[in-house]
């Protein structure tokens, strides 16, 4: 399925990071998934919340540079090789994948996927692999 | 609309002949009441009769921001003390400050020229004013209030600081101008958004915009953000004050009270006058005042004098834009650079804020330029490289501009810090070390 994620544009100075989660916790709002991308001089926070609208908010509010972005969430089973399998067909129909992150827990794991294509991507999914959608 | 058609439409003949007169008095005057030009002028083995024309102007020495210094509070003063009735000075973060007496005359001269202004750019007495420059020592605030009250427009003595006020009083008392620093116009433009007001709550149409060096892309982007035609206007407190010059509505330099005010371009090493269209350090001579008179005064302001008769109709020698301070010039690996190019890259795209720092350090023995910018809100990307790129256009941008290259560092919209007067743009750590 697709979800709304949310980036987090943060300058590389100490605390910053912080001020975020500050700013979820002040308002009550649970992380399911992140990652962080980083250059020298600032850094990318991508993350995966309940209600993406709301918390969009609540960080624009609170002075953050924020913005929203369609990526899919897949559940994939939390054993080995299984994302092998989904990557490959997504390789063998020529999807790029920009970026992707991942976070594990008991018997799946929440794979957050942005590829270059995001409605071919899905309906490759959907066709080869609907129970991980 | 001009307000001295007289001295704003002169022949240059009919100029060159009054300029020569009044130096001759004024040579006069600081000969036989300014010990330190008497003294200096001996030494050139010189007297008054030696100045006739304006062309004599040349024989004459220099004065210098240190000489001031030197003759700290009022050594220079030509009047008495009776005959001052206002004393102005700068911040004098360098040294001693710099202190100015006007005497009455120098007073009505002063208010006369800002008239100048003001009516070039079309204020008449219907219009009210905002002055929203800082009133006190500094010339700024009286400057521009006695322009406008002068013209016989209303005076709304906003001064700095209290920007909800002033946007407050801009919408409820229809402001027709406004008069202040040309960052403290984007900053007020910034906080309008901010508070959910556009253009459209406002009436203002005139802006008269000084006290800092400012590029056409800020003149575009103040336009535009407050739907107002912006004008320069220059003036420098040991000289007089705003109004030493000011923009028509042609846009194209800004016209010298040069009956009052002589304008020279000189090569700041050599000294030497350069001609019209030549860029270098800007000079003033004082030919009318009588409080602290000064002989070609070295403005520290890199700029360069156009001739001949503007399409509003004045006569009057303009300037251009004041391209930087001799003192501003930053020379980073042997190469001069000036905030203002870098201003000018910044403000001509629309990825970033109007607003950067320049920090110039020096690392293992090599300059190092570093540009921090803010990305404006609706160009930010999820992807990284699509903001590297951007980061990448602007570097490049800025390369041949500069001829040198700088480091440029993405900001978060709002870490840098707006000033409400003159901006800090320039962080020189080369200096602490």
């Amino acid at each position: 399925m697709t979800t709304k994620q949310i980036s987090v544009f943060l300058e590389n100075k100490t605390g910053r990071l912080n001020e975020v989660t500050k700013a979820l916790a002040a308002h009550d709002i649970n992380m399911q998934a992140f990652c962080i991308a980083e250059t020298t001089d600032f850094g990318l926070m991508r993350l995966i919340v309940q209600d993406a609208d709301r918390t969009a908010a609540v960080l624009r509010d609170a002075g953050f540079a924020v913005i929203l972005t369609d990526v899919i969430q897949i559940h994939c089973p939390n054993v080995p090789g299984a994302l092998s399998k989904i990557l490959e067909s997504l390789a063998e129909d020529d999807i790029f994948i920009e970026y992707m992150y991942a976070f594990a827990q008991s018997e799946s794991a929440e794979v957050i996927i942005n590829p270059n294509n995001l409605l071919k991507c899905l309906e490759v999914l959907k066709r080869k692999h609907p129970e991980i959608l | 609309m001009i307000w001295n058609k007289n001295k704003e439409c002169m022949s240059r003949d009919e100029m060159s002949d009054l300029q020569g007169k009044r130096l001759h008095k004024l040579v006069e005057l600081v000969y036989h009441n300014v010990p330190f030009y008497r003294e200096k002028m001996q030494a050139l083995d010189m007297t008054p009769d030696d100045i006739r024309t304006i062309e004599d102007i040349r024989k004459l020495p220099f004065t210098t921001k240190q000489d001031l210094r030197d003759n700290y509070p009022t050594g220079l003063q030509a009047a008495s003390q009776s005959e001052i009735v206002r004393f102005h000075a700068s911040s004098g973060t360098t040294g001693n400050p710099t202190v100015v007496g006007y005497t009455r005359r120098d007073l009505e001269i002063w208010s006369e020229s800002a008239a100048r202004a003001f009516t070039a750019y079309g204020v008449t007495r219907d219009d009210i004013f905002s002055v929203g420059y800082g009133y006190g020592l500094f010339t700024g605030g009286l400057g521009a209030h006695y322009g406008v009250e002068y013209v016989g427009a209303t005076v709304v003595p906003t001064s700095t600081g209290n920007t909800e006020k002033h946007l407050r009083l801009l919408k409820d008392l229809k402001i027709t101008g406004l008069a202040c620093t040309p960052s403290y116009a984007l900053y007020l433009a910034e906080a309008m958004e901010k508070h959910g007001m556009t253009k459209d709550d406002i009436s203002l149409k005139i802006g008269a915009f000084g006290a800092e060096p400012w590029t056409e892309n800020m003149r575009q982007e103040i336009e535009s953000r407050l739907g107002l035609q912006a004008y320069n206007i220059y003036g420098l407190s040991e000289i007089i004050g705003p109004g030493v010059s000011y923009e028509c509505e042609c846009k194209n330099g800004s016209h010298i009270s040069e009956d009052h005010f002589y304008p020279e371009i000189i090569d700041p090493d050599t000294l030497e006058p350069l001609p019209y269209g030549t860029t270098g350090e800007l000079v003033f001579t004082t030919l009318t005042k009588t409080g602290m008179p000064l002989l070609r005064y070295r403005t520290r302001d890199l700029s360069s004098l156009i001739s001949g008769q503007c399409e509003c109709g004045r006569t009057n020698v303009r300037m251009t834009r004041i391209i930087g301070r001799c003192d501003d010039m930053l020379i980073i690996r042997g190469i001069n650079v000036f905030p203002s190019q870098v201003e000018s890259v910044i403000l001509d795209m629309p990825e970033f804020e109007p607003v950067y720092l320049m920090v110039v350090d020096r690392v293992n023995l090599l300059d190092t330029l570093e540009v921090q910018v803010e990305v404006r809100r609706d160009y930010f990307s999820d992807e990284l490289g699509t903001m590297l790129q951007l980061k990448k256009k602007l570097a490049d941008k800025l390369k041949s501009i500069l001829s040198i290259s700088a480091n440029v560092r993405l900001m978060e919209p709002g870490s840098i810090s707006r000033s409400e007067g003159k901006s800090v743009r320039v962080i020189d750590k080369r200096k602490l070390k």
